[in-house]
């Protein structure tokens, strides 16, 4: 789901950029508010977190690969502004460091991943947790289903915007000049691999490390009051 | 600091466990045959697939060269080097990520604190 650099023309990373970085200032201010200074390094942890979860490609035998995003685990845990923060450094980390991802599609990627897919998510695992006593598996259950529509709904981001490409920018002999695959290709391409296998990926990295924090530490607990400051 | 890594020590640990796991995530598909994630192609690819690079991604793709590009360091070839390779950057890009996130963690609240003895001052004014 990392748009290297060349698929997206400067006419969709451009807006897709103008759009983040009030997001990023926003995000900021609000993890100043509901953060204490002492927390910072639950910032850390959950950056690091998704950066190492998205190292973990899982293969369709033959085909492609993805992996797990671990966006709306953090949105669970720390707040889904404090998750737009967390998940766009390890973001941009991975385009400058190691190439996943292109520098010129930070603003696409970071959209998609670190902006709609948490509080997709967030919302999803809020209505279905509502008014849960902090040990119930409603939270766990409800992290998983959010994982699963996030991811769903953060891919889907991908291939339309990918998909929109040979609509956007093509020669005057009508050759692409971006990515070249149309959506009647790149959506089912993308959504039927993450509806069928990687969304369940998601699901179960999100649950199960909810339902591990939720019986061995009071984490879930102690940030659960906290948390229904974020919305 | 110390307190810090002790009041979580469990995810520091979970988060050793993941990195030391890591090359699982190029073995494994290895394993199965399996390629790039769809719409991560190189230009290579591209081309062998439609028969041309198309302009605008030729002159864009290569606006930046990553340092690790792909998570392994030019040489380490073979499933244990990569292995090794793939922890290293998996190392390599936490210690940046912590090291990004505390001086955003700095600069939020060195803010905060600032506009905090404004508010207190103000108080003690009234």
């Amino acid at each position: 789901m990392h748009i290297p650099d060349g698929y997206l023309s400067p006419q969709t990373y451009g807006p897709l950029f103008a759009i983040m970085i009030p997001v990023w200032g926003i995000a900021s201010r609000f993890v100043k508010k509901t953060l204490k200074a002492s927390q910072v390094p639950l910032l850390a942890i959950g950056s690091a977190f998704s950066f190492i979860i998205m190292m973990f490609n899982i293969p369709i035998p033959g085909g492609t690969t993805g992996h797990a995003v671990g966006g709306v685990l953090v949105a669970v845990l720390l707040g889904p502004w404090t998750a737009v923060i967390v998940i766009s450094v390890a973001l941009i980390v991975q385009a400058f460091l190691f190439g996943d991802g292109g520098i010129t599609a930070i603003g696409a990627n970071c959209f998609n991943m670190a902006f709609v897919m948490p509080f997709v998510g967030y919302f999803i695992y809020r209505i279905i947790s509502k008014n849960a006593d902090p040990l119930s598996r409603r939270h766990w259950i409800g992290a998983s289903v959010g994982g699963y529509i996030a991811l769903n709904i953060a891919a889907l981001l991908t291939s339309v915007e990918l998909g929109l490409q040979p609509l956007i920018a093509q020669t005057a002999s009508g050759q692409p000049l971006y990515a070249p695959f149309p959506l009647k290709i790149a959506v089912p391409a993308i959504m039927i691999e993450h509806l069928f296998l990687f969304g369940f990926v998601e699901a179960v990295a999100t649950g199960l490390v909810v339902a591990y924090l939720q019986k061995t530490d009071n984490l879930l607990s102690k940030n659960f009051e906290r948390i229904k400051l974020f919305v | 600091m110390n307190k810090m890594i002790k009041e979580y020590k469990k995810l520091w640990i979970g988060l050793v466990v993941l990195i030391i796991l890591s090359p699982l995530g190029i073995i494994i598909p290895a394993k199965f045959n399996a390629g790039s994630a769809w719409g991560e192609w190189g230009s290579d690819e591209i081309k062998s697939m439609i028969g041309f690079v198309p302009k605008g991604m030729k002159k864009l793709e290569t606006i930046w060269s990553a340092k690790i590009p792909g998570y392994n360091f030019p040489g380490f070839n073979g499933w244990a080097l990569s292995g090794l390779g793939y922890i290293l950057s998996a190392i390599i890009g936490t210690f940046i990520i912590i090291f990004l996130c505390y001086l955003i963690g700095k600069i939020l609240y060195s803010e905060a604190s600032s506009g905090q003895v404004l508010k207190e001052s103000k108080e003690d004014n009234s």
